[in-house]
C-alpha cells in the first residue's frame, strides 16, 4: 500500500531561486493495482517516486509505504520497496549473480534463503545463461533482467518504476511490461511513470496526471475518459495540462 | 550502525577494487615497481657514468712551470693523466671538454721551494662535470705525492724522523647501532614516503567509490537499498583505508628492499654502502603512527571526491590536495625542523616529524601520545563530516 499525503519537495537553485518540484501531492495505491504517474519532462514524476523510495527526503508532507513512514523509517521503507529506473545502473565489475546477491545481503537475507531466491528468479527470468558474466559485458536486455532480479530479490510488497522502458528496444520493453503486470498479479502494489500511452492503457488501474509539481487529475482510465469526453489518453493529458503549459509559455 | 551491512558493503567494494585494472596499477603495481626501477636505473646510470669517467685518461694542460721542471716532470710521469701542450684558450678547452683540467704553476715556484717559502698551485676544472672532477682529483693526488716525497727528503737531509710532521694519528669509531646509522641515512625519508604514499594509494579508490559511482549511475541504485547512509559510508571508507594502507606497506617494503640492494651493490663496487638494518620495532611504530593519518586521508579524500559529478572533476579537486600534503611532509625532512609542542598539533607535519624521530630510535612518549591522539581526533572529525556530506541530497544529486 502506498499513501502520499501533501508530499512536497522544494529545491534551491542559484539562478532560479526556490523551485517547487513537487507541491502537495496526495494519492494512494492499493496492493494488486498499478498506479500510473503521467506528465511531461520536469513535471515532478521522478522527484515524487524518489521521495517514495526515500532516495530524497520530502520538504513537507509525507508518505507511507506498507505502513512505514518515509521520513520516520526510511530504511524500513526501502526494505519494502523494489525501485527501478533508467538511472539505477548495475555495478560493471560484478557478475549478474554477484549484483543480485549483493542486494539480497543488504536486505538482510540469510544465505540459504538468498540462494533459493536467486535460483527461483534466475530461472523465472531465464538468466542462467549469463549469471556469471560481468555486468559491463551484458546486452541491454540482460542488464534490464539483472536490474529486475535486483529489485525482486527481497520480494518487496511495493514496486516503484521510473520510466523503466525509456530508451529500450521493443523486445526488452516487452520484458519489462510483462514483469510489471506479473508484479500486479502477485498482489504487489505498483506505481510507475512513463511517457508511453500504450503502456498506461495496457497496465494502469489508476492514473495521476502531474504538471508543475501538482497532481492535476486522478482517476481510472474509464473515469478520465468519461470526465473529458475523450477516448485518446494523449488528448486527455493535453486537455488537462495544456492550459497551464500554454500559460507558462 | 549495522556491522553486517558495513561488512557486506566492504566485501563488495573489495571485489570490485580487485577487478579494477586502473586502481590496481596505481595502488599495487606502481608502488611495487617504482622503487626497484628507480634504484636500478640510478645504479646503472651511475655505473655507466662513473665507470666511463674512471676508464678515461684525462688530458691535462700545464700553465707556466717553465722555471720549475721538477714538478712538471712529476706530473708528466703520472700514467693516470696525459699532459698536453699549453694553449692560450685553456679555459675554453676545459669548458668544451677538450681537456679535463689545467694546472697553473706560479712563476718562480721551484725557487720558492728551494728558499722554503710557500706558493700555491691552482688546479682549474669544471665543477659538476664528472670527468673534469676526476681529472682534477688525479692532478691533486699527483701533486700531493710529489709534496710528500719532498717533505720526506727534507726530513732525511736533516736526519729527522717522519713522526716530526705527524706526531699522532686520528681514527673515527662509530658507536651508534646499525639501525640508528640506517635511520639517520634514510629515516626522515621513510616517514615522508609512508605519508605521501598512504595518500596517493587512497586517491583512486576514493574517486571510484564516490564520483565514479555517480558517473556510472550506480549511486541511485545503492541508495534505493535498505543500507543506511552511515553503513554505506563506513563500508566504502574501509575500502579506501585498506587501499591506502596496502600502498604504503607495499611501497615501504619495496623501498626497503631496493635500498638494501643498492647498499649491497654500492658496498660491492666502492666499499661504501647504505646501512638498511632498520629495527622492525621502529618500522612497526611508524606504521602505527601513520594509521590515524591514513584514516584522515581516506575520509577527507572521499568527502572531497563526493562533491564531483565525474571522475575527471574529482581528479581536478584532488590534485591540489596533493600539494597540501606534500608541503608539510617536505618541511619535516628539512634540516633544523624539530618537533615542538605546537608543531605536534599540526596534522601531517607532526606525524612526519615523529616518524623521523622514531626511525632514529628516539621515543618522546609525550609527543607520540599527543600526535596520535590529535590525529585520531582529526580523523574522527573527518569521518563524521564524510557521513554528514553523504546525507546531503544537494551533493549526491548535484546537477
Amino acid at each position: 500500500m502506498i499513501e502520499a499525503r501533501s508530499l512536497s519537495k522544494r529545491f534551491q537553485d542559484k539562478k532560479r531561486g526556490e523551485i517547487r518540484a513537487v507541491d502537495k501531492v496526495t494519492f494512494s495505491c492499493e496492493p494488486g493495482k498499478i498506479y500510473g504517474l503521467l506528465g511531461a519532462n520536469g513535471a515532478g514524476k521522478t522527484t515524487t517516486l524518489r521521495m517514495l523510495a526515500t532516495i530524497l527526503e520530502p520538504t513537507d508532507g509525507t508518505a507511507t509505504i506498507n505502513g512505514f513512514d518515509v521520513v520516520e523509517h526510511p530504511e524500513k521503507v526501502r526494505a519494502n520497496v523494489g525501485f527501478l529506473s533508467t538511472a539505477t545502473a548495475l555495478y560493471p565489475r560484478l557478475t549478474a549473480q554477484e549484483m543480485v546477491e549483493y542486494f539480497g545481503r543488504l536486505n538482510g537475507l540469510d544465505e540459504p534463503t538468498l540462494k533459493k531466491r536467486i535460483e527461483d528468479i534466475f530461472s523465472r527470468l531465464d538468466m542462467n545463461g549469463f549469471r556469471d558474466r560481468r555486468c559491463d559485458k551484458l546486452s541491454t536486455g540482460m542488464k534490464q533482467k539483472t536490474s529486475i532480479a535486483r529489485t525482486l530479490v527481497h520480494d518487496p510488497p511495493v514496486m516503484i518504476f521510473d520510466e523503466p522502458t525509456t530508451g529500450l528496444d521493443v523486445m526488452t520493453a516487452r520484458t519489462i511490461i510483462g514483469f510489471i503486470a506479473d508484479c500486479r498479479d502477485r498482489g504487489k502494489t505498483v506505481i510507475f511513470s512513463t511517457h508511453i500511452m500504450s503502456e498506461v492503457e495496457r497496465l494502469c488501474d489508476h492514473i495521476g496526471i502531474i504538471h508543475g509539481g501538482k497532481l492535476l487529475e486522478e482517476g481510472t482510465l474509464a473515469e478520465l475518459r468519461a470526465k473529458h469526453n475523450e477516448h485518446n489518453l494523449e488528448e486527455i493529458i493535453v486537455k488537462v495540462v495544456g492550459p497551464l503549459a500554454n500559460a507558462e509559455a | 550502525m549495522n556491522l553486517h551491512a558495513v561488512g557486506v558493503v566492504y566485501r563488495k567494494e573489495l571485489t570490485e577494487w580487485l577487478r579494477d585494472r586502473r586502481t590496481l596499477i596505481s595502488t599495487v603495481l606502481v608502488p611495487l615497481l617504482a622503487f626497484p626501477i628507480l634504484i636500478s636505473g640510478m645504479i646503472s646510470l651511475s655505473a655507466v657514468l662513473i665507470g666511463g669517467a674512471k676508464k678515461e685518461v684525462p688530458k691535462i694542460m700545464i700553465i707556466h712551470g717553465e722555471d720549475s721542471p721538477a714538478v712538471v716532470d712529476a706530473l708528466k710521469s703520472n700514467k693516470e693523466i696525459e699532459v698536453v701542450p699549453f694553449a692560450d684558450n685553456w679555459m675554453d678547452q676545459i669548458s668544451d671538454k677538450q681537456i679535463r683540467a689545467a694546472v697553473e704553476i706560479p712563476e718562480g715556484f721551484q725557487a720558492s721551494l728551494d728558499k722554503g717559502t710557500t706558493q700555491t698551485i691552482q688546479i682549474h676544472y669544471y665543477e659538476g662535470e664528472i670527468k673534469s672532477e676526476f681529472g682534477a682529483e688525479h692532478v691533486e693526488k699527483s701533486l700531493k705525492a710529489y709534496r710528500d716525497d719532498l717533505v720526506k727528503k727534507r726530513l732525511e737531509a736533516k736526519n729527522l724522523p717522519d713522526t716530526l710532521i705527524a706526531p699522532f694519528d686520528t681514527k673515527q669509531h662509530n658507536v651508534a647501532p646499525p639501525e640508528k646509522v640506517g635511520g639517520s641515512t634514510i629515516g626522515s625519508m621513510i616517514g615522508y614516503m609512508v605519508i605521501i604514499l598512504s595518500m596517493t594509494g587512497a586517491i583512486y579508490p576514493a574517486i571510484d567509490l564516490t564520483a565514479g559511482e555517480k558517473e556510472r549511475g550506480t549511486m541511485e541504485t545503492i541508495l534505493s537499498s535498505p543500507v543506511s547512509r552511515l553503513d554505506l559510508v563506513l563500508g566504502k571508507f574501509l575500502l579506501v583505508f585498506s587501499a591506502s594502507l596496502t600502498t604504503a606497506i607495499l611501497s615501504v617494503t619495496s623501498m626497503g628492499l631496493s635500498f638494501a640492494y643498492m647498499g649491497h651493490a654500492l658496498a660491492k663496487t666502492s666499499g661504501a654502502g647504505i646501512h638498511m638494518n632498520l629495527g622492525l620495532t621502529s618500522v612497526v611504530a611508524v606504521f602505527l603512527m601513520a594509521l590515524p593519518l591514513s584514516v584522515l586521508f581516506s575520509a577527507v579524500l572521499m568527502t572531497v571526491a563526493l562533491f564531483a559529478k565525474t571522475y575527471k572533476e574529482a581528479q581536478s579537486y584532488l590534485t591540489p590536495m596533493t600539494f597540501i600534503v606534500v608541503i608539510p611532509a617536505v618541511a619535516s625532512v628539512l634540516p633544523g625542523v624539530e618537533l615542538t609542542p605546537k608543531l605536534a598539533l599540526i596534522p601531517i607535519l607532526n606525524t612526519s616529524l615523529v616518524c623521523k624521530e622514531i626511525i632514529t630510535g628516539t621515543y618522546h612518549w609525550g609527543s607520540i601520545a599527543t600526535i596520535f591522539a590529535s590525529t585520531c581526533v582529526y580523523a574522527a572529525v573527518a569521518i563524521f563530516v564524510a557521513v554528514k556530506i553523504f546525507q546531503r541530497e544537494s551533493v549526491l544529486f548535484r546537477s
